[in-house]
């Protein structure tokens, strides 16, 4: 039982940051750009966040949560090209995104030369330290799996979950912003710039993956490398697709990934496991996507203009 | 002068203005970053100088040798690959999918060449050739899936060969080291006769890497030429490219010519990495993450205009930037700096429309 609840745990942290990026996705996809440029905002966000808490660790216990600001500012920033791009220059969505990873893999460790004189960021201590909090870890259950021995940041992500939920479902903003991402030219008839709700789309993921990207480095690294996101930003797209683009469904999704990787880690706990090869366990969440791809390709799931830029004058 | 501006505004050279621009401008921005960084830019031209046509600046007037041949041959040994992935990206294109997978399909072709130069026992002048084939039939299935799903079921290929990417690094990682004798690193080294390697090459060009990857390269680059421009296959594919409505009311089957483009796509990456593991290499590598040359691929094809002979310039045009990163790196530059170009070029490719309208913008206000 003791090793349940900590798998749970475990699957719970390993699942914040594609929780946190794959609703990034999610808000920039419903508004009917598509966003394959996930994987290099989180480079920039990880980057960004190691960078503000090598120079801050020392001044300010509040140095992680400021690092998680920087990184939501940079991926903020790092999406504006995606979003002029695919917007305004009606540019193909995936080259534009394909370049913006491009980018993110050499600016990241361009800039960390500059700053650190090395092919990654200086190593920090003060990074996101797992916590237990006490009297609300003595419920039963649900205190040994969310409060025991955990991340503050996994908050974030369920938080972020509901939050997303509300606001694409039960507000007019939201309603606005699906209907942009199925029926742009309906949209603009009713008086809404489909110009203005992409760019919130687009400037969300950008906010979120960086958020993602940080929440990754500061948790499970002590500094950014070329390696630390390692492709994470592709499970998000992942569980972007496998959920659905719905929230929950990204949140089912997401969850199913992160414990797929955490089974890797406990597979030789378990006979039926152990025959498998760790391999295995990182193949799944990719061919799980495609086999989930086939199954959806009968009924159409996906926000219905994603990838057209929008042409005023087209029917 | 005017003769310039007037060329450079008419529409009709907007296939090769636009690459053109983008890679000035590329390499304008990396110019300021560098600048901005308080770094030369003269420098990374002399490094790309260098590691293209061996020729070091510095040492004019030192007294040693300015020419090193080395360089040369080491410069075609970095275009060749991209070159490749190049084709594979362009032949995509040209039936209008997106092939992302590049990077992937290389992967399983370098180790199908590895696996069958280790485990099959024929004698060298059957065994190179059957090394080359599985690269580039490994290449074809894993270009077969997203071309299957694509045809068959509508499946946007791009999310497709990104999954397919990361099957291919981990599932080729865990076969290299089953293989007889292998370590956590790379394989045994394959037996000479199964590879492309050549001392007289490597001779010519100083010790260099140079290997005879070379004919293969030219030769998938006419095949690329032929299939598209003499073959009617090719007048379909590119028919299907433009307008795929149009090309269905004239009794093409539009999804099996898809189905078909990425296929063949995959061959040519397939073939990448056959080339990459045989000739560069001599084993099969453990690779920690994605090399880029896949990445690259599509850079080349874009710059290129998906055309066969556009590929061949823009490899050797990013080679030289990949040419450059050792020799920029040792001379304390930064060697992203190429990467950062490379992908400055993509994004403004990918503004076309927007340079299109400056341009038109020019010729309205002339």
């Amino acid at each position: 039982m003791e090793i349940i609840y900590s798998m749970m745990t475990l699957t719970l942290i390993f699942s914040t940051p594609i929780i946190i990026t794959a609703i990034g996705g999610m808000f920039s996809e419903r508004s009917g750009v598509v966003n394959i440029a996930l994987e290099g905002i989180m480079m920039v966000g990880g980057f960004s966040a190691a960078t503000a808490i090598v120079f801050l660790e020392r001044s300010t216990s509040l140095a992680p949560w400021i690092a998680l600001l920087v990184g939501i500012i940079a991926g903020t920033l790092i999406s504006v090209i995606h979003a002029y791009l695919s917007i305004n220059l009606g540019a193909e969505q995936v080259i534009s995104g394909t370049a913006i990873n491009l980018l993110a893999g050499g600016l990241t460790v361009y800039l960390s030369q500059i700053i650190f004189g090395q092919q990654r960021t200086q190593s920090f201590q003060g990074g996101f330290i797992k916590t237990t909090y006490k009297g609300l870890s003595d419920i039963p259950i649900i205190g040994r799996i969310f409060f025991e021995n955990i991340y503050p940041t996994v908050y974030i992500a369920l938080i972020l979950v509901v939050v997303s939920w509300y606001v694409l479902y039960k507000t007019p903003f939201g309603l606005r912003l699906r209907a942009t991402g199925e029926h742009p030219h309906a949209v603009d008839s009713m008086g809404i710039s489909v110009y203005k709700m992409r760019y919130i789309g687009v400037l969300l993921s950008g906010a979120l993956a960086g958020l993602g990207g940080a929440v990754m480095v500061l948790t499970f690294d002590t500094q950014y490398t070329i390696g630390s996101i390692h492709g994470v930003g592709f499970i998000a797209l992942a569980s972007l697709i496998f959920g659905k683009w719905k929230p929950l469904g990204v949140l089912g999704a997401s969850l199913f990934f992160g414990f797929s990787q955490i089974l890797s880690v406990y597979s030789t706990d378990f006979v039926l496991l152990a025959k498998f090869p760790q391999e295995f366990f990182k193949i799944l969440p990719y061919v799980l996507t495609i086999l989930a791809l086939l199954v959806f390709s009968g009924s159409s799931v996906g926000p219905k203009a994603a990838g057209e830029p929008y042409d005023k004058g087209k029917r | 002068m005017r003769k310039i501006y007037e060329y450079i505004l008419d529409e009709k050279n907007h296939h090769f203005v636009i690459p053109a621009v983008s890679i000035i401008l590329g390499f304008l921005v990396g110019s300021i970053i560098m600048i901005l960084s308080g770094l030369n830019p003269l420098d990374m031209f002399s490094s790309m100088l260098r590691g293209v046509l061996g020729i070091n600046l510095k040492r004019i007037g030192t007294g040693k040798a300015i020419f090193n041949s080395r360089y040369l041959g080491e410069y075609f040994v970095f275009a060749m690959p991209i070159i490749l992935t190049g084709l594979s990206v362009a032949f995509a294109f040209r039936t209008g999918l997106f092939n992302i997978g590049a990077e992937g399909q290389m992967m399983v072709g370098s180790f199908a060449s590895v696996a069958v130069g280790i485990l099959v026992p024929l004698p060298p002048v059957l065994l190179l050739p059957l090394v080359i084939l599985a690269g580039i039939l490994a290449g074809a299935l894993w270009g077969f899936v997203p071309g299957i799903l694509k045809a068959k079921y509508n499946v946007h290929e791009v999310v497709v060969t990104i999954m397919m990417n990361y099957i291919a690094l981990f599932m080729t990682n865990y076969y290299l080291k089953k293989l007889p004798g292998s370590t956590n690193a790379k394989t045994v080294e394959l037996v000479k006769g199964a590879t492309l390697k050549s001392d007289f090459l490597s001779d010519i060009t100083n010790h260099s890497r140079l290997h005879w990857g070379f004919i293969i390269v030219i030769l998938a680059v006419f095949s690329f030429w032929y299939i598209i421009e003499k073959t009617t296959f090719g007048y379909e594919l590119k028919a299907v490219g433009y307008n795929p409505s149009a090309a269905k009311y004239a009794g093409i089957k539009v999804n099996s010519r898809a189905a078909l483009s990425m296929v063949i796509a995959g061959a040519y990456s397939g073939l990448a990495g056959t080339i990459l593991a045989i000739g560069t290499f001599g084993y099969g590598r453990v690779l920690p993450h994605a090399e880029g040359y896949g990445f690259t691929g599509i850079a080349v094809a874009l710059v290129g205009g998906n055309t066969a002979v556009g590929s061949l310039l823009g490899g050797l045009l990013f080679g030289s930037l990949n040419a450059a990163q050792p020799i920029m790196q040792s001379t304390g530059i930064p060697k992203d700096i190429a990467v950062i170009i490379s992908s400055m070029i993509v994004l403004f490719i990918a503004m076309q429309t927007g340079i299109k309208m400056l341009l038109k913008r020019l010729k309205g206000g002339k």
